[in-house]
Order: C-alpha cells, then sequence, then structure tokens
C-alpha cells in the first residue's frame, strides 16, 4: 500500500493524545486512592490542553484523507451513518465523542468545577472530573479499537488481519502519551515525572515486544492469491504482459510504496530503534536528567511515524496480481 | 432475486479493448459526469476507467498461450467493499444485485479500494469520488431504447461476443447456462466474496484422427494415390489392384 501521510500523521497524533490523556487519569485514579499525592487541577487540566492538541492536530490531518477538504464540512457528518457495518464510521463517531470528553475533563480540572457527586464506601469523593475520566477512558480504548480495527478487519490483507495490530496501536499510543506525560511532569510536576517514566518504560517494552511479534508473523506470511486464482488459470508460470494502460493507473498509485527493497529492508531496523530503543535507554536516562524525556518523545514521534509508514508499505494487497506490467 | 453480470469467455476474447473504449465513451457521457482523464495526449496518459483489458502469457515460449483478460467490478453477491463504507456511498442495489457508488455521497477516503481484492474501483482524480462499473444502469433500464439495446456498453461492443450479460440467478439464462455447462469460475475464490461475474476458461478444441481416417483402406478410384501392389498370391482387399 501506499502510505499516506494525513493517516500517519492522523494515527500518530491522536494516539499520543490518547496515551497522554491516560497517563493523566492514571495518576489522579492512583492520587484519588492516597497512592499518589493528588496535584493541582492546573496539571491535569493544562496536561488535557495538551492533548487537546494533539487530537485538534491529528483532525486536522484528516481533513487531507477527505477528497476534498471541503467534504469535512459538506458529506463528513454521513460518515457517522454507517457505524453498524464500518469501522472507519465507528471512527469517526470514536474520534469526535473521546475529544469533546477529553475538551469537558480538562473544562472540570481548569475551571474547577467538580462537584463531589457520590462518595465511595471508603470516603474517596468522586466528582465530575472523575466521572468524566472514566468515560474519556472507555472511549479512548475505543477510539484505540475502532482505528485499528479499520485495518485489521481487512482479511485481504494479511499483514494487518491479527489482534496484534488492534495490540499494537493500544501499546503504541500508550507509550508516546507516557512519555509526553512524563515530560510533562518534569516540568510541571517533576516529584511526578518518575511515575510517569515508570509506565512508560513497562508500556514501551511491551509495544516493542508486540510490534516485534507481527513482524515475525508478517515475514511468515504465505500470500493466499496467487497469479493463478487472480485469473482462474492453473499453470505454475504465468507472466502479465499488459495491464491495459500505459501512464499507470489509481491502481498503480495507490497500492504501492514504490520503494526499493533495501530502503524497506533499512527502514525496519530504523523504527525500531527510533521507536522503542532509543526511547527506552533515553527513558531509564531521564529518571535522572529529566530534559532527556523531550527528546525521548520527539525521536519516539519520528520514530512512530516511520513505523507508520512501514506499516502501510509493508501491506501486500492482491489487488497488486493485477497491475505488474506496465503496458 | 436477481443478480445481473457478465460472463466473460476468454476463449474467444481477442483482447481489441473495445470493451474498454466503449465502456469509457458511455460513461463519460453520462448525466453522472465525465470519467476524468490526465494528460490524455501526454507523456503519461492516465485516467478513470471501469474496464480493463489485460493481458497475461502463460506457459514459456515457445509453448506459452496469450491470454487476453478484461476485468471489471465483478458485482460480487457478499462485496467487500459496501459494508467498510463510512457514508453508505457504496451500496449492493436488492433488485438486481447491481453494487454503485452514489457519487453524491462518497467522500473519497478510498477506504472500498483496499477492501476491493480485485482493484475494480478507481477514483476520479477529479471529482474526487470513487467510481465502478455500473453494469450500464443507465442503459439496461432504458425503455427509450430499443429492446436489443439494453444492454452494458461493453457487451454491445464485442465483436466476438465474448461477453455475455443476464441474470445469474436464473438458472434458465444464457448467462446461467455458459457458466453450468462452459465451466464458468470465479476469480480469487478463496475470499468467498462470491463474485457474480464469471469467466468461462480457455478451452481447446481437440480432434482425434485415426490413420485409416486420412487414408482410405478401400479406395477404389486411387484418389488417395496407389497403394502398394500386393505380390502375387497375396491377398488383396479389392480386386481392381489385385493380379
Amino acid at each position: 500500500m501506499k502510505p499516506a501521510f494525513s493517516v500517519i500523521f492522523l494515527t500518530t497524533l491522536i494516539g499520543a493524545a490518547q496515551g497522554l490523556f491516560l497517563a493523566l487519569f492514571t495518576h489522579q485514579s492512583y492520587a484519588l486512592f492516597g497512592l499518589l499525592p493528588m496535584q493541582s487541577d492546573d496539571f491535569y487540566g493544562y496536561g488535557t490542553a495538551i492533548a487537546m492538541v494533539f487530537l485538534g492536530g491529528g483532525l486536522f490531518a484528516a481533513v487531507f484523507h477527505l477528497g476534498k477538504p471541503i467534504y469535512m464540512v459538506t458529506r463528513a457528518w454521513r460518515g457517522m451513518t454507517q457505524w453498524r457495518t464500518s469501522w472507519l464510521s465507528r471512527e469517526l463517531i470514536a474520534l469526535p465523542a473521546f475529544m469533546g470528553i477529553v475538551f469537558l475533563y480538562g473544562v472540570s480540572h481548569l475551571a474547577g468545577f467538580r462537584p463531589v457527586l457520590l462518595t465511595l464506601p471508603s470516603g474517596q469523593p468522586i466528582d465530575l472530573s472523575f466521572v468524566l475520566g472514566v468515560v474519556g477512558t472507555l472511549l479512548a480504548f475505543t477510539l484505540f479499537v475502532c482505528t485499528a480495527m479499520i485495518y485489521a478487519c481487512l482479511r485481504f490483507l494479511r499483514e494487518w488481519y491479527s489482534p496484534l495490530t488492534v495490540i499494537n496501536y493500544i501499546l503504541m499510543g500508550g507509550s508516546s502519551g507516557f512519555i509526553l506525560a512524563a515530560f510533562y511532569a518534569a516540568s510541571a510536576a517533576p516529584d511526578q515525572a518518575d511515575f510517569f517514566a515508570g509506565w512508560a518504560i513497562i508500556i514501551t517494552v511491551l509495544a516493542f515486544a508486540g510490534r516485534a511479534a507481527s513482524l515475525v508473523r508478517n515475514a511468515r506470511l504465505k500470500p493466499k492469491s496467487t497469479m493463478q486464482t487472480a485469473i482462474g488459470v492453473k499453470h505454475p508460470t504465468i507472466v502479465q504482459r499488459s495491464m491495459g494502460a500505459m501512464g499507470g493507473t489509481f491502481n498503480t498509485r495507490e497500492f504501492f510504496h514504490g520503494k526499493s527493497l533495501v530502503f524497506m529492508r533499512v527502514i525496519k531496523p530504523t523504527f525500531l530503534v527510533m521507536a522503542f530503543v532509543l526511547p527506552l535507554a533515553l527513558l531509564a536516562l531521564g529518571l535522572f536528567s529529566p530534559a532527556l524525556l523531550g527528546v525521548a518523545f520527539v525521536i519516539q514521534y519520528i520514530g512512530l511515524m516511520v513505523e507508520r509508514w512501514f506499516f502501510f508499505a509493508q501491506a501486500n494487497h492482491p489487488q497488486n496480481l493485477y497491475y505488474q506490467t506496465i503496458g | 432475486m436477481t443478480q445481473l453480470a457478465l460472463v466473460i469467455d476468454l476463449n474467444v476474447c481477442v483482447g481489441c479493448h473495445a470493451c474498454v473504449t466503449s465502456c469509457k465513451e458511455w460513461n463519460t457521457s453520462g448525466s453522472a459526469g465525465p470519467l476524468c482523464d490526465e494528460n490524455p495526449y501526454g507523456q503519461d496518459p492516465t485516467g478513470t476507467f471501469f474496464n480493463r483489458v489485460q493481458t497475461f502469457e502463460i506457459g514459456t515460449y515457445p509453448n506459452s498461450e496469450t491470454l487476453h483478460f478484461p476485468k471489471s467490478c465483478l458485482h460480487c453477491e457478499d462485496p467487500p467493499c459496501v459494508p467498510v463504507c463510512p457514508t453508505g456511498a457504496s451500496y449492493k442495489r436488492k433488485q438486481d444485485g447491481i453494487v454503485l457508488v452514489d457519487y453524491d455521497k462518497c467522500i473519497g477516503c478510498k477506504y472500498c479500494t483496499w477492501a476491493c481484492p480485485y482493484g475494480a474501483r478507481e477514483i476520479d482524480e477529479k471529482a474526487k469520488v470513487m467510481k465502478k462499473c455500473t453494469l450500464c444502469v443507465d442503459r439496461i433500464y432504458d425503455m427509450s431504447m430499443p429492446e436489443a439495446d439494453r444492454k452494458p456498453s461493453c457487451v454491445k461492443a464485442c465483436p466476438t461476443s465474448a461477453r455475455l450479460f443476464g441474470d445469474i440467478h436464473d438458472p434458465e439464462s444464457a448467462v446461467s447456462l455458459a457458466i453450468r455447462e462452459e465451466g464458468g469460475y470465479a476469480l480469487m475464490p478463496e475470499w468467498g466474496t462470491q463474485p457474480a461475474n464469471h469467466y468461462l476458461p480457455r478451452r481447446k478444441m481437440k480432434m482425434k484422427i485415426h490413420m485409416d481416417e486420412l487414408e482410405r483402406a478401400d479406395n477404389p478410384l486411387k484418389v488417395d494415390g496407389h497403394l502398394p501392389k500386393p505380390a502375387k498370391g497375396a491377398s488383396s482387399m479389392d480386386d481392381a489392384s489385385a493380379w
């Protein structure tokens, strides 16, 4: 497949935002039960504002995935109508819903509007921001699942057709967001940075394992469709002599990444190092030198964009069997 | 239930591309707007087509044969492109099984093309919506046309009648008969999409000729050449050639 930059930006940006929101609310939950010192409303509020910036960036990138940007105004609402069958439609519902809840969660902290709704038997007050946080957490995971299932539900694209796709979207988004949270905490609440960095290390290790597992799985895939099933001729030697067009078609532009085998071989270790190995090393060092956490986030973000590029490029669409020879 | 479809006979397709050009001509001239082309007279001409004829070489020269292979939307009975559409622009008609795109609802996200294993859909690079074969839905129901013309444009254009059109759910239709009796098959059956369009395979017309059919054993008029003269006293099959 040809990776689309709009989707690379969309998935990495909202992944980081979802992870950051989950990190902030994880902290608030820990603090509610007295496991961590409760931070000021500003800490959660401004952290959520950062998440909103990333979500807004993702939404902006998504506009460019439409045929024409104006479709965002005139037609995109229709994209919410087919949620019964389409994971893309479900994502188009989950994304604004998540954005709305995250916005309200941030507002409830920044405005200090946190009326206690109920009190747990053990005495912890459950306020509005906590309820919004729980709903936001559910929506964050819903959004992860919707985004990943857009790819994981396509049975012809066997590189994607695996539960690992969903697991990895959750883990990589989580890793990105927790590293961002650690960097944010390093300046906003320095004594809490270790909590986020610790979780970031755990999630990044899991993401590394999940992505490595999917690479191993994909390396072993054997194509189900062959030249023989594509045109229905039982002969071991079939060569295309003409695809019926001289100047290329939509099918040659959309489904081939056009890069060399060497490039693909280089890009794989590149993203493994940038998205997992280097951030892990920097996170470990960041426990002592907080500025490195920012470097870790930026390097990992670039690494995740490269990872997403590879994710798309690696998928080999069966339609490519029909488009092998210009002529 | 009706399921309209094409049945394409690869045994008679000569790869002339008449179906491609007639399809383009009909579908670029209709009320749905043109099928855009880019650089039509330039170096790398490209454009939106509903139908392509591809050519494959089967085997290794000199024991090879050429297969011309027209490919358009197969109007799958279980179309994977339809449920993934977020806007409902892609749909399969209940009354005749044609898979269509509503150009006014499509947002051009191309997700349906990812979900089609056959590469049957092509985006219109100017209108920025997805387009695909309609089985000439604006033609086959047009009562202002003579009945003989109410067929897809490609079917009308084919000079060798390699393209049949009809209802594959009607067991008595010409297309059903062709699929049943000429070994019609579907493309990429491994995905369970149940394409409605079928292909008839290349079939070798073989005739077995025995030696006695080449030269008549009994040859009274010697029209096939003279038989060897039997030796004296040997028995012969006819009296004329005997001593």
